[in-house]
């Protein structure tokens, strides 16, 4: 049972007041696009056992989306942030990096 | 026009813990923009201050919640719903702005009475002891299973807002939840 | 026998006796007593078969860990089965009764099952029966399970009362003995918000029983004095009679609290499930005696050592007159001084260890009782009851021995801290030589949020034996908790010097197979040394397979007593070390919990939240019989008295095609969009163009998923230049929201576009038939005529005195309008549309006309049409979809390979050729198989219903090839096997050219 704090209201969340909305940071592929190109970001997605960039919703709440960059096996949370952000902020790729020197950053 | 029906007609349940009543209807308009470009105007319709993050300001019979960093709502007298939307038509008229009556969207239940917090506490999971949650704020969560939001009024009680259609789902859960002796742990 | 003393028993009220029954047998116990200790003090040592071969059994332990002692309690809507006798408190009137022995738990005729044991070895569920195959099914499996019945399950609806409650801690401590205790003081002293949980009604653990002093006084007084000054702390919570049930990830953490167990009935909830989330979590849970595994080791009256001291100081009970003590440490030896000091006999102390000649030992010596060192049990004589032990050597055989007569046999194997919630949530474990047991490892703890670790162990549960050290360590682990060190005084303990204990896993050390196959591990699921040995020889190395091969701690006790000991085993026999073999997992709950307790409130009428229309009331008063659709409840149809529900339909219909209906269309999801770039939206999130729909326009749209498919459809309405209204299915209005958000938060967050999901500030009703308009005149107050309000425009105005908006849109193929109106006054409208309707004969209908009628216009239903595989070219919709704009959701989608394809299934109209109504689902075949071996499938019916209007059955279907087939006729394959003929039709069947909705 996860809490994440939601960026724009500032609310701890309880898991049970989110929705997941699976790997954040995607780039639409649209018409004129390569069937792989299309294929890879409809279909492709990260799984890792580590660091890993998700899309939450603060459903039972502001009703905002936001980002959360956590590990999936201990669950520790390196950060939040707001879902207009094309790339994870620097501070918390940083957060990572030293907490996760192994860590081969985003595919 | 109609008599105005609330959803469950003012329901209300007296339990151990405390007393829940449907309220009557709220005016109630929902306002999405920038802070920055509608605060001003929202202010001067309704004399509140422009409330910070989860905050909610009340000047006499008017109240205005920070519900998201781009959504208000405005609470008022019934009737005065549609002055206040014209008023705020006019005034916003070149911002980029939402302003729609939402009065009858909801229903409003006060939950009042030493054991009130804990009502909430058995339903929600929110902090409700009084060093974490205190008037002055907003909360939106859930209660059980749908979405809802509260304050602390003047007189001490809890006032809770729910989509309309699951008034009485609400309503019964916030009856079995208040029947209880207090559980000892928040007052 | 066991009796009551006289005397003693610090837990009980004897001026408070309690009638009770077990099997009917009237029995009086004490305020104070568990159901354990007055079944015990009546003398009843027996209380139930085992599992699988049916051998008598009794008490063995006297807390949460008790594997034999499980009865089915209560009557009627509060009988419950596999409660704990252990850990179930005592009241007036209280009703047990035994489980798993037909027909009396004296003689059970399947304790046969004993007499076959050697030919139900490990694993004996997947190496018999195994032939014929059928024979499962009918013979094996009900023989199976009836024999290894335990509790039946209750019948009536559960009477009582269950809550849940969220708390939020700074520091939860689990464990009430005298480390928690100490870490509540310590932690609540430092300011912090702490909640200090205890399973059992009693604070202090076992101090008292053993015999501990604290600052020279009986810890007694000390844990009095503790909870008086912990109560006086204002942010301190302590609960009684509340166990830590799990961890779980980000401090969080289960506290089940049994408020009304004994006292059932006086309104008090009967559970309560407490949701804490914790900054910091202190397990302070103590540790479990193992049992020894000797030949006989389950006869009744074979009880942990610690048991058998807790029964006669806690209760004044005496589990036997003369009793055995076996150890393998000193531990034990204060069990022989209690039973000395209530004046029991105690014939022998037998003592693996070569050398016992610690202060403790020394003492029972010097009181005259007789110590066998280097000695072991070789088996327990007695049936239904300990008659005696023979002896023998620790290190031997187990040849003949000497018989010692006694009636109870208190054994002691060692302690095992109880880890179980360190470990629910990642916590790794360590193992000590020295105790023989695994200890939580401080450098491994579980790690929250912050990736730091958020639970720590104290006392015993860290593997501390001795009293002082385990309040050092509550007090370390206290102040660790709020993030400081301790350095205050400690309390000064009495602790006695203990020896080594010497660990022991099979008595005697070479017992030979006779004896190994009588001593039992698992006692819940009557697991045995030679079972876990075998397993071990058949191949099973991983303990987590030994475990599921052999049942060894599956039953309900979760193998609180065996695991250990059956791991050790397992490691014996393949000739590795302990650790080396490693544990099992510890998965919540550490007991088991209600149900009850787990949906809290969700039960009855608030099992889900159901959504009501403004003309909810009314409906259920018309006598409608609802449908679920999300969680909305609409009328399906309003029966009149003797008419089924296929009859109201058709009625409804009829009257609706003839003059005149109405329908609650509340439900139908309303969003405003709004903004400059709205309509720039709209033409991403629809296939069509919405961005030049004129205001006061309505138009139908559809919208799809990035994978192309359709989600979602419905009426757009232009309310003004930059604000539109989209109507959406009626389970969809919150999904299609969330959707619109997504993308404006995620993706378009430049575009200036605002969203509100205004689907529950209106009733919406729908007055559809010939006569609509004229009783939308006779209500009044606007301009309904053509020219006003054509076909697929909108209006605002009143309405006969109510503020409306109204949409000419029409879902029958009728004249219709949809009337939205403010919820609170919906009601209102809709009793003023039923009297002037009148007239016209109005008749109110439900979904199910309403979706018969779409099907003979042939309109597309989400959900029916549309299965999340459906693309709207499936669908003959590309009228809706725009030619013209480059990008919309889904388009690159639909111009996959797949989606392209001439072959796909689309949408025809289907009539069988006799006129019945095509089974829904069914599938066309068409020639050959496939490589299953199944008929090859040409197409399928996604909608079908008996047309009133038309008089025969109607369906659409999506066929492939479809529209090139007209006229062709299809076989169907029903599931009886039987073909069902149907030809190919255009799917609008009723008023093709649209004449009558557009008047």
């Amino acid at each position: 049972m996860l809490i994440l704090t939601c960026p724009y209201c500032g609310i701890h969340c309880d898991e049970t007041e989110l929705a997941n909305g699976g790997e954040a940071h995607l780039k639409r592929e649209g018409p004129g696009s390569s069937d792989d190109a299309f294929e890879a970001y409809l279909f492709d997605r990260d799984n890792p056992m580590g660091v890993h960039f998700e899309r939450w919703r603060h459903a039972n709440g502001c009703g905002k989306w936001f980002l959360a960059a956590r590990d999936t096996v201990t669950m520790e949370v390196f950060g939040t942030y707001k879902a207009q952000s094309i790339e994870p902020p620097a501070e918390i790729v940083e957060r990572i990096r030293a907490k996760r020197p192994d860590w081969e950053g985003r595919a | 026009m109609s008599d105005v029906q609330p959803a469950l007609g003012g329901a209300e349940f007296d339990g151990a813990g405390a007393r829940v009543v449907e309220m009557p209807p709220k005016g109630m308009i929902t306002l999405r923009g920038s802070p920055d470009e509608i605060g001003a105007a929202v202010a001067d319709a309704t004399g509140c201050a422009v409330p910070g993050q989860r905050e909610i300001t009340f000047e006499g019979e008017f109240a205005l919640g920070w519900m998201s960093p781009d959504e208000f709502l405005l609470m008022c007298p019934r009737d005065e719903v549609g002055t206040c939307l014209k008023s705020l038509g006019e005034t916003l008229a070149g911002s980029h702005h939402l302003a729609v009556d939402v009065s009858d969207a909801r229903a409003v239940f006060s939950i009042a009475g030493p054991g009130a917090r804990e009502v909430l506490a058995r339903l929600c999971p929110v902090d409700l002891a009084s060093t974490a949650f205190g008037p002055g704020e907003i909360r939106r969560s859930r209660i059980a299973q749908v979405p809802a939001a509260f304050w602390i009024d003047a007189n001490d009680d809890i006032k809770l807002i729910c989509f309309r259609s699951v008034a009485r789902y609400a309503f019964d859960v916030l009856c079995g939840a208040a029947k209880g002796e207090p559980v000892g742990v928040l007052r | 026998m066991s009796i009551r003393l006289e005397s003693g028993g610090r837990l009980i009220d004897r001026s408070k006796p309690l009638g009770f029954t077990f099997d009917t047998n009237p029995m009086q116990g004490y305020a104070g007593d568990t159901l354990a200790s007055a079944l015990l003090g009546s003398g009843q040592v027996l209380v139930n078969r085992s599992y699988k071969y049916h051998r008598p059994r009794g008490i063995v332990a006297s807390g949460a860990e008790e594997p034999n002692a499980l009865v089915g309690l209560g009557q009627g809507g509060r009988f419950e089965p596999d409660q704990r006798a252990t850990t179930t408190e005592l009241f007036d009137g209280l009703i047990a009764m035994s489980q798993n022995a037909w027909p009396s738990l004296g003689f059970d005729a399947m304790a046969v099952n004993g007499w076959f044991s050697s030919m139900m070895p490990a694993g004996f569920y997947y190496k018999t029966f195994l032939w014929p195959r059928s024979f499962w099914k009918h013979v094996y499996e009900p023989v199976i399970r009836d024999a290894a019945a335990s509790g039946l399950p209750p019948k009536e609806p559960d009477a009582d009362l269950y809550e849940h409650f969220y708390a939020f801690v700074d520091v939860l401590i689990v464990g009430g003995g005298i480390a928690g205790l100490q870490a509540a003081l310590v932690a609540g002293r430092a300011g912090a918000r702490v909640l200090l949980i205890e399973q059992t009604a009693h604070w202090g653990g076992r101090a008292p029983v053993d015999g501990v002093e604290i600052d020279g006084q009986p810890a007694d007084v000390w844990i009095a004095d503790t909870i008086a000054a912990l109560q006086a702390m204002e942010n301190v919570t302590l609960r009684a009679r509340c166990m830590g049930a799990g961890l779980y990830d980000h401090g969080f953490a289960l506290g089940y609290e049994r408020l009304s167990d004994h006292t059932p009935g006086d309104g008090r909830p009967r559970h309560r499930l407490w949701k804490i989330r914790a900054g910091r979590i202190v397990t302070a849970t103590g540790a479990i005696e193992r049992p020894l595994s000797f030949a006989g080791n389950d006869v009744p009256g074979v009880m942990l050592a610690s048991a058998v001291r807790d029964y006669v100081v806690n209760f004044g009970v005496a589990p036997g007159r003369r009793t055995v003590v076996v150890t393998n440490n000193d531990d034990a030896y204060r069990t022989a001084l209690v039973l000395i000091d209530a004046g029991l006999e105690v014939p022998a102390i037998v003592d693996v260890r070569e050398r016992s000649d610690g202060p403790l030992a020394r003492e029972c010596v010097r009181r005259g009782v007789r110590a066998e060192t280097g000695a072991a049990v070789m088996k327990v004589k007695g049936g239904k009851q300990v008659a005696g032990v023979m002896l023998c050597r620790a290190n031997g055989t187990g040849g003949a021995g000497a018989l010692l007569e006694c009636d109870c046999v208190a054994m002691s194997g060692g302690w095992s801290p109880v880890v179980h919630l360190w470990s629910h949530c990642g916590g790794k474990l360590l193992w000590s030589d020295e105790y023989a047991h695994f200890y939580p490892d401080p450098s491994r703890a579980p790690t929250g949020a912050d990736g730091a670790p958020f639970v720590s162990t104290a006392g015993a549960a860290s593997g501390c034996m001795a009293s002082g050290e385990v309040l050092a360590d509550a007090a370390e682990k206290g102040a660790a908790a709020v993030g400081a060190a301790y350095s205050g005084d400690l309390p000064q303990t009495n602790d006695i010097e203990e020896l080594p204990m010497q660990p022991v896993w099979v008595m005697p050390t070479g017992a030979l197979p006779e004896l190994r196959a009588k001593m039992f591990l698992d006692f819940q699921n009557d697991v045995k040394v030679s079972d876990v040995q075998l397993a071990a020889q058949e191949g099973y190395e991983s303990v987590e397979l030994t475990k599921r091969y052999t049942t060894l701690g599956m039953a309900n006790d979760q193998g609180k007593l065996s695991n250990i000991n059956g791991l050790a085993v397992l490691s014996q026999s393949l000739g590795e070390a302990i650790p080396q073999v490693g544990t099992t997992t510890f998965r919540p709950p550490y007991q088991p919990i209600s149900f009850g307790s787990i949906a809290g409130e969700a039960r009855g009428g608030t099992f889900q939240p159901l959504r009501r229309t403004p003309m909810h009331d009314w409906h259920e008063a018309a006598g409608a019989y609802l449908e679920p659709v999300g969680h909305w409840k609409r009328p399906y149809c309003y029966p009149k008295p003797g008419e089924s529900h296929a009859e109201a339909v058709a009625r409804e219909v009829k009257a609706t095609r003839a003059s005149l209906g109405m329908l609650d269309a509340s439900t139908l999801g309303k969003i405003v969009v709004k903004g400059p770039d709205a309509g720039r939206f709209l033409d991403m999130l629809y296939t069509n163009k919405m961005s030049t729909l004129k205001p006061g326009r309505c138009r139908y749209g559809l919208m799809c998923n990035e994978n192309g498919f359709l989600m979602d459809d419905g009426v757009v309405a232009r309310l003004d230049d930059d604000t539109f209204l989209c109507h959406t299915t009626s389970g969809g209005a919150d999904h299609v929201h969330g959707h619109m958000e997504d993308w404006l938060q995620c993706e378009w967050w430049d575009w200036k576009v605002w969203t509100v999901n205004l689907t529950e500030q209106y009733g919406q009703i729908a007055i559809v038939g010939p006569n609509a308009r004229k009783l939308m005149e006779s209500l009044g107050g606007m301009d309904v005529s053509k020219e006003a309000l054509p076909f697929m425009g909108w209006v605002e105005g009143e309405l006969a005195g109510f503020p409306v908006r109204v949409y000419r849109i029409s879902f029958s193929g009728e004249l219709s309008y949809e009337i939205a109106v403010p919820a609170g006054q919906a009601r209102a409208l809709w009793d003023a549309v039923l009297a002037d309707g009148a007239a016209f004969g109005i008749t109110p209908y439900g979904t199910e006309a309403l979706h018969v009628m779409r099907a003979e216009k042939g309109f597309i239903m989400i959900g029916d049409e549309t299965d999340g595989t459906v693309i709207p070219q499936d669908l003959g919709l590309d009228w809706a979809i725009s030619k013209k704009k480059d990008d919309y959701l889904g388009k690159r989608a639909q111009e996959r390979s797949f989606m392209t394809r001439d072959d796909r299934w689309k949408l025809v109209g289907l009539e069988t050729l006799d006129g019945s109504v095509l089974p829904d689902g069914i599938y066309a075949v068409g020639e050959g198989e496939n490589a299953n071996g199944q008929r090859n499938t040409i197409g399928r019916v996604t909608s079908t219903y008996h047309s009133p209007t038309l008089g025969k059955g109607i369906a659409m279907g999506l066929v492939a090839h479809g529209p090139e087939r007209m006229g062709e006729v299809l076989k169907f394959a029903a599931t009886d096997g039987a073909m069902i003929e149907a030809r190919i039709v255009d799917p609008v069947f009723y008023d093709p050219d649209g004449e009558k909705q557009n008047v």
